[in-house]
């Protein structure tokens, strides 16, 4: 691992609540749910250039049973903010969201009858990212901010 | 304004008013397209007069607009294209708003099913011998009709179930 080399024979003291939120923040694999131009940039954020691999999400999980972070990237209409909130409910706690562009945070351009004003009506948000679409630094942004949230969660039990 | 209209659709024209000289209503022009008002009592006698005599065996589309009037409030245009002499029309008819019901141009073009089916959701405009007149966007029980003017553009609130945030966790 070459962290014995630098610490010679010993141990560390650490608490477990830290350990576990180390480990869960840097692989906060993303469940993309690209549903418009948003999900270029989410692959672009993916992709070699931008690299989040450097955090620990370069995993796309395309089953939300393998996801932590769901990345909604686009406008969402009310028939498919049930196909969104079903895939939510199959990811396995705990499980973060992140509202990519104007669109999935306020409605965005897209003001009408038939699209959900904000995807924080019917989903939890943890971070939305401002920009039309915005750009793969902004999504690595967002992503970063999650990081900070998981490191400052307390307690590895399940809050209900 | 005069018309400028081309050979072809000349002769389109003076052969539809000469077939149905009571159908007929006029003819404009407007953004380069030509527009043709028929009377909304014959629109499948027209449709398939156009469709066997002149060649119009294309239906680009079916739509409607909402004039928002007390009379003859709405309209519903029939986009047609003729492969052969490369021409496009268009058939309008007015229909009134308590009573919009016109006959479907279905057994005429198979096409005009979903186009039917878009103008129905959209404006609640009925089509008569329609096979599957159903909504095509909006979910079956809703119960507005989104395109006509006086429904609010950000809809009615509470109108579209959204999904249910607190799921049985047991």
């Amino acid at each position: 691992m070459g962290l014995e080399s630098a610490l010679g024979e010993g141990y560390l003291t650490t608490k477990i609540d830290t350990l576990v939120n180390w480990a869960r923040s840097n692989a906060a694999w993303p469940m993309p749910m690209g549903l418009a131009c948003c999900a270029i940039e989410m692959m672009a954020f993916a992709g070699p250039r931008y690299d989040v691999s450097r955090f620990g999400s370069e995993v796309f999980r395309f089953s939300p049973r393998q996801s932590d972070v769901m990345i909604v990237a686009g406008w969402v209409n009310y028939k498919m903010a049930h196909a969104i909130r079903r895939i939510w409910d199959q990811m396995p706690d705990p499980k973060w969201c992140i509202a990519m562009g104007a669109c999935a945070s306020t409605g965005g351009m897209h003001r009408c009858y038939g699209v959900v004003q904000g995807c924080d009506n019917f989903l939890p948000v943890d971070a939305y990212i401002s920009g039309c679409p915005p750009r793969p630094d902004a999504v690595i942004h967002a992503l970063m901010k999650i990081q900070d949230k998981i490191r400052t969660e307390h307690s590895v039990m399940l809050d209900t | 304004m005069a018309l400028e209209l081309s050979e072809k659709h000349k002769q389109v024209i003076d052969k539809l008013s000469d077939n149905f000289p009571d159908k007929y209503i006029e003819t404009y022009q407007s953004s380069g397209d030509t527009f043709v008002r028929v009377e909304a009592d014959a629109i499948v006698e027209i449709c398939s007069f156009l469709k066997n005599e002149c060649h119009f065996t294309y239906l680009g589309d079916v739509f409607a607009a909402d004039r928002f009037t007390s009379r003859q409030r709405f309209e519903v245009f029939y986009n047609l294209v003729s492969l052969k002499d490369q021409i496009r029309i268009f058939i309008k008819v007015l229909l009134e708003e308590n009573d919009p019901v016109i006959q479907s141009v279905t057994s005429v073009w198979k096409s005009a099913n979903w186009s039917e089916r878009e103008v129905y959701d959209m404006f609640g405009i009925q089509f008569t011998g329609h096979s599957d007149l159903r909504r095509i966007f909006m979910p079956q029980d809703f119960d507005y009709y989104p395109m006509r003017k006086e429904f609010p553009l950000l809809g009615i609130p509470g109108s579209i179930e959204l999904p249910n945030t607190t799921p049985d966790t047991e």
